[in-house]
């Protein structure tokens, strides 16, 4: 990805999203995904933490409460250097767009937020190239507290940062650090270019502002056709 | 380790490790040059002088063993994740194995060390400054102790002594059509590696192609060397500490300096040893 083969023309488009847990950012790249699929551009999805590689590891260590910030931080890294190498790169070759649900950006903040050095996280990513579109859906954290506890009325060990030990009650918990999660993704904004989509406006009003910023990201005619 | 514990980078931001008492030796060296029965038969020394000793080895971490196993027995590795995975079954040995001990006050012996992460990186392409960020939360060793050898003595004892495996033959890089060149020209990269950082770092050479107790007898004089020297730095640091207990009063304190001339008898500044020279510049030609 550092060094792109083929000409640009032909090669697929890496279109990610970021937000913290409850931001709508999985909703809102799976419309995008119909969308594009709809004007017939080939499209892949990959999903962060996802490989089969370190799936076992990672399962297991989060079970036993094992992990420790830096542990979590390189299984994470190993997980995306194994879908980089397999669902990445080769699909942007062959002229494939790729939708990420979350990237390096969601090591960064989360990974800070947990306590490990801004500096080595963004060293240990280096062999990333940059994506054609970061889309962060910001929304303030009380809104996704309200979403998670509305969906799912439990809320995941690591995903409240319970491993931190900021409080023993787990939405507080989830609030506490989530929103270092959030202070960090801002700081990464204006740093890595990112498109910041509100997070709080109707689900359909947030879609068309990225479908309309997407369109501008192909020039061939099936997505030109699209905008 | 007290004042000298230090990060290789970025280090650990959440952890303390101001405080640890323990030494920490690393033993480094190629496939097959005899580091494992040298560490068992040191950690048995030690703990026969009272030493508490923990060792811990490449790849043996409680989250990343079978991982790991698993990951080389299937052929989707490339050098990123396999660096990767390196560098998360060595946190987790740090974090849950090395720093505790250290902090316990333990001898931790390592057998295989951060080197051998850049090593095997580096020979796979990687970039050098690359694979050193990633493993830049880990502590700089007390003493690194370098199992020195050449490939053609190393050849015919990996040969001889048992089957040489897929990775330790580097068949991975398709260097050679058969285990023989592919084995070959990989250990040769790899020692190549080894030497570079041997000068970098300050190991300690020990000649592999020597009789295993002539080794082991190297190995103990270098490591009791470290250990009087972290004894005696200990004691003065106490008797420091001890000091302004025994003479509350500033005055009494001044007035047993006087009579001296320095420090009050009994308290010297700092005891007179016979240093052995700064470990690391201990070379065995």
């Amino acid at each position: 990805m550092a060094r792109r083969q083929g000409s640009p023309r032909n090669r697929g488009r890496l279109i990610v999203v970021e937000g913290i847990d409850g931001s709508g950012k999985s909703t809102q790249i799976q419309l995008l995904r119909r969308w594009l699929e709809a004007r017939g551009v080939k499209v892949f999805f990959t999903d962060w933490n996802s490989s089969d590689l370190v799936r076992q590891a990672t399962k297991r260590g989060k079970k036993k409460n094992l992990l420790t910030p830096t542990t979590f931080s390189l299984l994470h890294a190993t997980d995306f250097a194994d879908r980089l190498t397999y669902s990445i790169i080769p699909y942007l070759k062959a002229g494939i767009t790729v939708l990420a649900d979350r990237y390096i950006y969601t090591a960064f903040a989360r990974d800070f937020a947990r306590g490990v050095d801004r500096r080595w996280v963004r060293d240990l990513y280096a062999f990333a190239g940059k994506p054609d579109a970061a889309f962060y859906f910001r929304v303030p954290i009380d809104v996704a507290v309200g979403r998670i506890l509305g969906a799912r009325a439990k809320i995941k060990f690591y995903e409240a940062g319970m491993d931190l030990g900021l409080s023993a009650d787990p939405v507080e918990s989830f609030r506490l650090f989530q929103g270092r999660v959030l202070e960090e993704y801002d700081r990464l904004s204006g740093e890595y270019g990112f498109r910041v989509i509100d997070g709080t406006r109707s689900i359909d009003a947030q879609q068309r502002q990225v479908r309309d910023l997407v369109s501008r990201l192909f020039d061939h005619p099936a997505a030109a056709e699209a905008s | 380790m007290t004042a000298h514990a230090r990060y290789f980078g970025h280090g650990l931001p959440y952890s303390k490790v101001d405080d640890l008492k323990g030494a920490l030796i690393t033993i480094e060296g190629t496939d097959g040059v005899g580091r494992t029965t040298q560490v068992a038969q040191l950690k048995q020394w030690l703990e026969i002088q009272g030493y508490g000793v923990i060792d811990t080895g490449w790849t043996r971490s409680e989250l990343m063993s079978e991982t790991i196993m698993a990951a080389k027995a299937g052929h989707s590795l490339n050098r990123l994740t396999f660096s990767l995975m390196y560098a998360t079954d060595f946190a987790d040995r740090l974090e849950k194995i090395v720093i505790p001990a250290l902090r316990s006050g333990f001898v931790v012996l390592a057998d295989r060390y951060v080197f051998t992460a850049f090593a095997r990186s580096v020979v796979r392409g990687a970039d050098p400054k690359w694979i050193r960020s990633v493993f830049g939360f880990a502590l700089v060793p007390d003493m690194t102790l370098y199992l020195q050898i050449d490939v053609d003595s190393l050849i015919p004892r990996l040969l001889e002594d048992r089957r040489v495996d897929f990775w330790e033959a580097g068949m991975d890089m398709h260097l050679g059509t058969d285990l023989y060149d592919s084995c070959r020209k990989y250990q040769w990269r790899l020692i190549r590696e080894y030497n570079r950082m041997a000068r970098q770092y300050g190991f300690i050479k020990v000649d592999a192609t020597l009789p295993p107790d002539q080794i082991q007898a190297r190995i103990r004089r270098s490591v009791q060397a470290l250990l009087e020297e972290r004894r005696m730095r200990t004691l003065t640091e106490n008797l420091q500490s001890l000091r302004p207990l025994l003479f509350e009063d500033p005055e009494d304190a001044a007035r047993a300096g006087d009579r001296t001339g320095r420090a009050p008898a009994g308290l010297p500044d700092a005891p007179v040893v016979n240093r052995p020279g700064r470990p690391t510049g201990v070379t065995d030609s």
